[in-house]
């Protein structure tokens, strides 16, 4: 009997948050100005999605990881080279925009198309993993899409801690309103989990991995289909900037005292 | 001609949360606006008291699904009971409060309805434009969309909550048979810090945000991360306020240096944690440009106490930058508010 899971991982990239973003009219409807030069980073959500799979994956024996990722394929191959030095996982990828602006419901068609595609997958095995919301879109749906389409009913968003229970059972704390969790236990895999932060440190680089994933992805990369997501049905009016500037009042040379006393007064307005 | 769906959730006391009235309030406007009827669908154990309390919100059709099965957030259930109602009421588009049950639960239904659905929507007019921040809240986008039925998710904070006269209301029950597979999880129930040491309050005035500079060395050449936490955890509790972070700040907590234990990934504002909407915000040792500061994109009025005079985090985004020791400062206010 087959043991552990088949974790499947969503996961890809989008512009590393410090850069300075700003967006322009693309013959496809809006984009970000250049694009394809911005320094991208893995998902910070579906990152750590990743590495709380490796975590489990490493207490599950024979489990696999599959990351399947959506994007310009020049760039998912500059992101794998520090991705897979964290944890192994073998890459799907599919070669297509990566845009916050494409529409989550044709991204998710695309997604649970390649993950359907994947040979000697278990199902009765699967755990979905992917980020609650990306760093792009950040519409928080398209996991439960992808869930959807694969038959998953059992579905998790925003999950900081996944256990897996003597009887094989799965207990899941989710992030809900007011900082609180809500726990429940699903009685086994499949399931859809859309993690929050995890409680997950980032894996330090090992080019040991680095190399035996790089073996798998390359060729994978050259190989990855076309997925020319769009957004149909859409119309953008205006994609803008936030416009706001307030004027700073500056306070130096207050004592601690005045300042105190600003806030306090300012706190009872 | 469209046909406008309210769709919410009763809380575990059986009555509507606010950010569901605000929804309310977006629903009732919208249908005066484009002149659609509106229905009201509920989802809960027993919704009679929550369909009572808005009973005069102009709407022509109340229905529900009810029961057990329905009682508490579980992805199955409630997106089975909240197909079941679009169905029933023909609805082209679906508006529903952003809280977590129905964020989970309702992108699987505009999919299998071969509808759409956008979330964080922050505005929406009568030509049915919305307004909803991309990358983050680094950016703002004004879109409509033609396909329907098209599922609206309203952010918290944005809309009034919805006011009026509570009257009996005749609720139509909408059956709703649940396979075995739709029970495969079950409700345990909840999670929470003691209540008095829960440090994140949605409905506060005051969102106090602690950045790293807290368990930085100071003026001694040594971090005084204890003192910094009591002074944070006592300004909040005298100020009523609820307790931001920066990511930087809680990313301490995995990376095994000394923490400030009242902080969780759960007080992390900013690009990978929350935008909370409150009236003020207070940033305390907070640095950086644009990125990170979009954690108080939300915030109304904001005041900040740092040592640098050009801080990206507040130079152009707070209204007063307070150029001072925040130990110092914190300690002082603490000890003007009182008890």
């Amino acid at each position: 009997m087959s043991t552990g899971f088949h974790i499947v991982v969503c996961g890809s990239l989008v512009p590393d948050p410090l850069q300075t973003l700003a967006p322009v009219q693309g013959p496809a409807g809006p984009a970000l100005k250049n694009e394809l030069m911005l320094p991208a980073v893995l998902d910070p959500f579906a990152a750590h999605s990743l590495y709380e799979a490796a975590n489990l994956a490493k207490k599950a024996p024979g489990s696999k990881i599959w990351l399947v990722s959506l994007g310009n394929k020049a760039k998912l191959q500059q992101l794998m080279m520090t991705v897979a030095q964290k944890v192994p996982f073998e890459l799907v990828p599919l070669d297509g925009p990566a845009s916050g602006f494409t529409d989550s419901f044709e991204v998710a068609a695309a997604l649970a198309g390649a993950i359907d595609k994947i040979p000697n997958l278990d199902r009765s095995r699967l755990l979905l993993f992917g980020g609650c919301a990306s760093a792009s879109r950040d519409a928080g749906v398209t996991m439960q899409m992808v869930g959807e389409r694969l038959g998953i009913l059992d579905q998790f968003l925003a999950v900081d801690e996944l256990k897996v229970e003597e009887n094989g059972s799965l207990r899941f704390l989710e992030r809900i309103e007011g900082g609180r969790y809500q726990v429940s236990v699903c009685s086994g895999p499949p399931a859809m989990v859309a993690w929050a932060t995890g409680n997950l440190p980032e894996p330090p680089n090992n080019p040991q991995i680095g190399m035996q994933n790089m073996r798998a992805i390359m060729p994978a990369l050259q190989k990855a289909q076309p997925a020319p997501v769009a957004t149909s049905g859409i119309t953008f009016a205006s994609v803008t900037l936030p416009a706001q500037q307030r004027q700073t009042r500056i306070v130096k040379d207050a004592s601690v005292e005045e300042i105190a006393k600003e806030i306090v007064a300012w706190i009872k307005e | 001609m469209e046909k406008i769906l309210f769709l919410a959730c009763t809380q575990e006391d059986g009555v509507l949360p606010k950010a569901a009235l605000e929804t309310l309030t977006a629903a009732a406007d919208l249908a005066a606006a484009v002149q659609a009827p509106l229905a009201v669908g509920l989802i809960g154990e027993n919704v009679q008291a929550a369909a009572d309390a808005i009973a005069a919100c102009g709407a022509q059709e109340f229905c529900a699904v009810t029961g057990e099965d329905f009682a508490s957030s579980r992805y199955a259930s409630d997106a089975a009971a909240a197909e079941a109602l679009v169905r029933k009421t023909s609805a082209t588009l679906v508006l529903a409060p952003a809280l977590s049950r129905l964020a989970k639960a309702l992108p699987g239904v505009a999919l299998r309805l071969d509808g759409r659905i956008e979330t964080h929507v922050c505005a929406v007019d009568g030509a049915l434009n919305i307004q909803r921040w991309y990358y983050r809240q680094r950016m703002i986008a004004t879109l409509t969309r033609s396909q329907r039925p098209w599922f609206l998710l309203i952010d918290p904070g944005v809309f009034k909550p919805w006011e009026g006269q509570a009257a009996s209301v005749m609720v139509e029950p909408v059956a709703v048979t649940l396979p075995e597979s739709a029970r495969r999880t079950r409700f345990v129930g909840f999670e929470a810090p003691p209540a008095d040491a829960q440090t994140i309050r949605p409905e506060a005035e005051l969102l106090f945000v602690a950045g790293a500079g807290w368990t930085k060395k100071q003026a001694d050449g040594q971090p005084h991360v204890k003192v910094a936490e009591k002074l944070i955890h006592d300004f909040i509790t005298k100020a009523k306020a609820s307790l931001g972070s920066s990511k930087s700040l809680v990313d301490q907590t995995s990376e095994g240096g000394e923490v400030i234990s009242l902080l969780s990934h759960l007080n992390q504002v900013g690009q990978t944690g929350a935008t909370p909407r409150h009236p003020k915000g207070l940033a305390t040792c907070c640095h950086g440009e644009e990125p990170h500061t979009v954690g108080w994109r939300f915030i109304n009025k904001r005041r900040a106490v740092n040592l640098d005079a050009n801080c990206g985090w507040a130079i152009g985004k707070a209204d007063v930058l307070y150029v001072a020791d925040a130990f110092q400062v914190v300690a002082k206010v603490n000890e003007l508010l009182g008890d």
